[in-house]
């Protein structure tokens, strides 16, 4: 049965899909100008064979490969720490009732408004005052504890009757393995929500990293690229600096659009509402 | 279930009186809610030492470190009272970048949220090519750096060869003080509306069909149907979503560095990007400390207030 369409419909129908074209434009407009010949970047009409110069010149001008292992080790080492974390913490708040659970829970609510970046003075003091600037360690450190994190595998873990754990205490089952045996299986949406949230932070994190890294070797990705796009004052520069960009930005969308249907599942099935 | 529960719900006492005095009930859920308090702690501990260095403790020395001058002048710290506030006072560059601060929260943050429920509204009414199709196309910002974004919307505002000075060559987006700061409100609002439609998507799916079935017979459709029904069901989502908004309006900085560098003449500077400046390129730390403390409070004063306003308001949790 067709529903009419009212004019306010298709006002509002023809708005969305003209935002949806505003949202769009300049992710095409990076993809085309990182693989056209530079000659031809700033005719945006210009129709020419794709080429991967552009790409080619990047990796020789900067060592793109070395800020890709930066931002990959920081970025798996933040995950891996955090997921441990955010299920311990989150299995207590969930389902314990003990001292202070109150007090330690607002503290845990002020990590979420106050990010470690709004302190990035007194936080890079410190970092100073343990020799770990300039570290990939002393980039991730400040993140391992995360407030979100345990937020969403609370709420998850609230949606989990608690006669499944009432049954593994029947068997004899230990704590931990009550954590791991019962819960960790079912926190899978929640890990994968989670885990998308803080892959991308870390991946883009930028003010942090900008004033623990000096040296070249320890640079991540985001830094690399605002270095790159800043050596550049005309131009004609646009295609390698668009290459640049495609490159840090790839890996991510990649991910994000062939997985795209399971993670959006999973925020849908986690806790969060 | 609270331990007093767990212990009326647990075994009777084996001593063979039938009667069970109200004080060793309440002395066993002692018991066990001290050895729960143990575990619980034990189980917060990491993420609670992590806490309390990289957020607690810093907040702490801030707050301290505001009270001492300590700039390129003083080799140590020296004790200076409210000096720094009250340079702070008097200083343009930091009620600028307030007033622009506070300017791009109050626009981002609503218009980031109504867009993204709006467009979580859109793509849920579409067939499933449609939704795949919406879903990346407004998401995928979320996924990129704003230091990319950054590069990408400086292209678009540069004039002439950029994709808007083909519209008209006469734009000056960035340059012109009164425009900047819109242009770059205008990408970050673009940045960040597909996050929160991320969100709405799962709240308006927690929303049962039986109850936007029943609003259908009612005959009650489309925007009368939103405000009345789906609106206020969604309320924990936009309350979580609030936060997640506010919070980012505030330390998302990146682009300044790239695009701006909060010019043209700090039209476009932000409190964030002033604490960083001040005190990594100025090495004014006493200052940069008391500016970090007015960005906490602030902060937290806006959130208490959402919190106290909501719990006031909210009758349906």
């Amino acid at each position: 049965m067709m529903k009419k369409l009212s004019i306010g419909d298709i006002f509002y129908r023809s708005l969305m899909w003209i935002l949806m074209a505003v949202s769009v434009i300049p992710l095409i407009w990076v993809i085309r100008t990182a693989f056209i010949p530079s000659g031809k970047a700033l005719n945006l009409f210009a129709l020419a064979a794709p080429t991967l110069e552009n790409i080619r010149h990047v990796f020789e001008t900067v060592p793109f490969l070395q800020y890709y292992g930066n931002t990959i080790l920081i970025t798996l080492l933040v995950l891996v720490v955090q997921l441990v974390l955010v299920t311990f913490a989150g299995y207590a708040f969930a389902r314990m009732d003990f001292y202070g659970s109150k007090v330690l829970f607002v503290i845990f609510l002020a990590q979420m408004m106050i990010a470690p970046e709004v302190l990035i003075l007194p936080n890079y003091s410190l970092m100073v005052k343990l020799g770990l600037n300039d570290s990939r360690i002393g980039i991730a450190l400040p993140f391992f504890a995360s407030a979100m994190g345990t937020l969403i595998v609370r709420q998850t873990i609230k949606t989990i009757p608690y006669e499944l754990e009432e049954a593994a205490q029947v068997e004899g089952a230990s704590f931990m393995q009550i954590i791991t045996k019962v819960y960790v299986p079912l926190l899978k949406p929640a890990f994968v929500a989670f885990g998308m949230i803080s892959v991308s932070y870390q991946w883009n994190n930028f003010l942090w990293p900008l004033v623990m890294t000096d040296s070249v070797s320890k640079r991540p990705l985001s830094l690399g690229l605002a270095m790159f796009a800043m050596s550049f004052e005309t131009g004609a520069q646009w295609s390698d600096v668009s290459a640049a960009t495609f490159l840090v930005c790839a890996p991510l969308l990649i991910l994000f659009v062939v997985f795209q249907k399971q993670f959006i599942e999973s925020f849908v099935h986690s806790g969060i509402k | 279930m609270s331990t007093a529960q767990q212990v009326l719900a647990g075994p009777a006492i084996q001593s063979g009186t039938s009667r069970v005095s109200l004080t060793v009930i309440q002395e066993r859920a002692r018991k066990k809610k001290w050895r729960t308090s143990i575990r619980a702690w034990m189980l917060l501990l990491p993420s609670l030492i992590f806490l309390g260095i990289f957020t607690v403790y810093p907040i702490i020395q801030s707050l301290i470190s505001s009270f001492y001058k300590d700039d390129l002048t003083t080799i140590q710290p020296v004790f200076a009272g409210l000096s720094n506030y009250q340079e702070l006072a008097s200083d343009p560059v930091f009620w600028e970048s307030l007033r622009n601060n506070l300017l791009i929260a109050v626009v981002t943050v609503p218009a980031s949220i109504l867009l993204g429920v709006a467009l979580a509204s859109f793509s849920n009414a579409l067939g499933k090519l449609g939704k795949t199709v919406t879903r990346i196309g407004f998401i995928y910002p979320t996924f990129i750096p704003l230091v990319a974004a950054a590069n990408i919307w400086m292209f678009i505002y540069t004039p002439i060869y950029g994709l808007l000075g083909y519209i008209n060559s006469n734009w000056r987006l960035l340059a012109d003080g009164k425009t900047a700061i819109w242009a770059i409100i205008v990408m970050l609002i673009w940045k960040q509306a597909g996050y929160l439609m991320l969100f709405y998507i799962a709240g308006l799916n927690g929303i049962s069909k039986e109850v936007f079935e029943a609003a259908e017979i009612d005959g009650a459709t489309g925007f009368r149907r939103f405000k009345a029904i789906t609106w206020p069901l969604l309320k924990p989502t936009t309350m979580y979503v609030f936060i997640i908004a506010l919070t980012s309006a505030f330390k998302t900085v990146d682009h300044l560095y790239i695009m701006t560098k909060g010019g043209p003449g700090n039209a476009t500077n932000m409190l964030l990007f002033y604490i960083y400046q001040t005190g990594f390129d100025y090495w004014n730390n006493g200052k940069a400390s008391a500016m970090t403390v007015i960005l906490v409070g602030i902060l937290l004063i806006v959130t208490a207030v959402k919190f106290f306003y909501d719990d006031r308001h909210a009758y349906y949790n």
